[in-house]
């Protein structure tokens, strides 16, 4: 089957994962920019981030027929230090420019603070200047429930930017109603210990359809499975649901929403 | 997203999925076992982490829908207030009670 991995970050992966990639029927992906396990020190290794995400990574993805994508933001993991956030937020219009780079993200909270706050604000802000797409990281585990519900609030406060054009991403049980009754698209994450698996990835195709739903592995440095999307379309699968809503799930609807975005081409 | 697609039955639900979530129950209760058997135990079972896992086992007996948004729920921060500074913390997986 074809299907597009719409969070993955490839910066952290093998070379040998893109080949699997590609004979595995995953020919178009999408990188948002994160944290990279350590806090970094300076906006000058942002720029070598971002260089890597809209040339680097492009490049190492044709190679095997991949279509390569990214996101370009200030984490929120790094957000505390708000003299560094502001020399970030300098750079990133440059690869925003770039024909690869779709919209700002991910960008969020992570334990809900002051600075992480004013460090969405101002990438809010960049994006409604800019017109861009959002892709919104959610916080982990005690803090996401808190953390979705001060996001959502934060973007329905600015009329000039259309919830079906954010996607607030690592969505669970608890937050799904809330984001979906709020017209934004969301994001369920495979991710073996502290995210979701794809039973319950199904289960929530199950209750609340497939409409405005991406499904990603958000595949990184730490344990993850860049092909757990394809092991998610197989639970699907044989719980007895079509193919069409299989192809819909993983192919279609992260084509539909990254498409908003005219430099998105799916391959 | 409505039937038809559902061609199984719960009792093929029940069929496919017994064996895998038996593993999983039986993992659950090999690590408050161990718990149990390490130095410091009494201390470990007073932790908010293991309170909150308690809350949770107890909902799953209790047979009402919607289990596993209410376990996410349990161990949520249910406060509104952003915290004034995130330097040095970290997630636990189980709120601790208080703003800290």
């Amino acid at each position: 089957m074809k299907a597009i991995d719409p969070h993955i970050h490839m910066v952290s992966r093998t070379t040998d994962d893109y080949l699997q990639l590609a004979i595995a029927g995953i020919h178009t992906v999408a990188e948002p920019a994160f944290w990279a396990g350590f806090d970094r020190t300076s906006a000058d290794s942002f720029r070598d981030y971002f260089q890597t995400l809209t040339v680097t990574e492009p490049a190492r993805a044709a190679r095997f027929g991949i279509k390569h994508f990214c996101w370009i933001g200030m984490n929120a993991k790094e957000a505390e230090n708000l003299a560094m956030t502001e020399d970030v937020l300098a750079l990133m219009p440059e690869f925003l420019d770039a024909p690869t780079a779709l919209g700002i993200g991910e960008i969020g909270l992570n334990k809900n603070s002051r600075n992480e706050i004013k460090t969405l604000e101002l990438q809010l802000d960049l994006a409604v200047r800019r017109n861009e797409m959002i892709l919104i990281h959610t916080p982990h585990l005690e803090d996401k429930l808190k953390g979705t519900r001060i996001i959502m609030e934060m973007i329905l406060s600015e009329p000039r930017i259309d919830p079906a054009r954010v996607l607030i991403d690592h969505a669970e049980e608890h937050t799904i109603k809330e984001i979906k009754d709020n017209g934004f698209w969301f994001g369920l994450t495979l991710y073996p210990h502290s995210k979701g698996s794809p039973e319950r990835a199904i289960d929530v195709v199950e209750l609340y359809g497939t409409e405005r739903l991406c499904i990603n592995s958000s595949a990184d440095w730490s344990v993850s499975d860049p092909l757990s999307i394809l092991k998610c379309a197989n639970e699907m699968r044989r719980r007895g649901h079509s193919e069409a809503a299989v192809a819909k799930v993983f192919y279609d609807n992260p084509k539909s929403f990254l498409s908003q975005c005219p430099k998105f081409q799916a391959g | 997203m409505s039937p038809p697609y559902q061609t199984m039955d719960a009792m093929e639900i029940l069929e496919l999925y017994f064996v895998e979530n038996r593993a999983r129950l039986l993992d659950i209760a090999s690590f408050l076992d161990r718990i149990d058997r390490y130095e410091g135990a009494e201390t470990a079972r007073a932790d908010f982490r293991y309170t909150a896992f308690q809350n949770a086992v107890d909902l799953l007996k209790s047979g009402a829908a919607g289990r596993t948004a209410a376990i996410q729920t349990i161990f949520s921060d249910p406060t509104t207030e952003p915290l004034e500074s995130a330097v040095g913390l970290k997630a636990f997986g189980a709120w601790k009670g208080e703003t800290r």
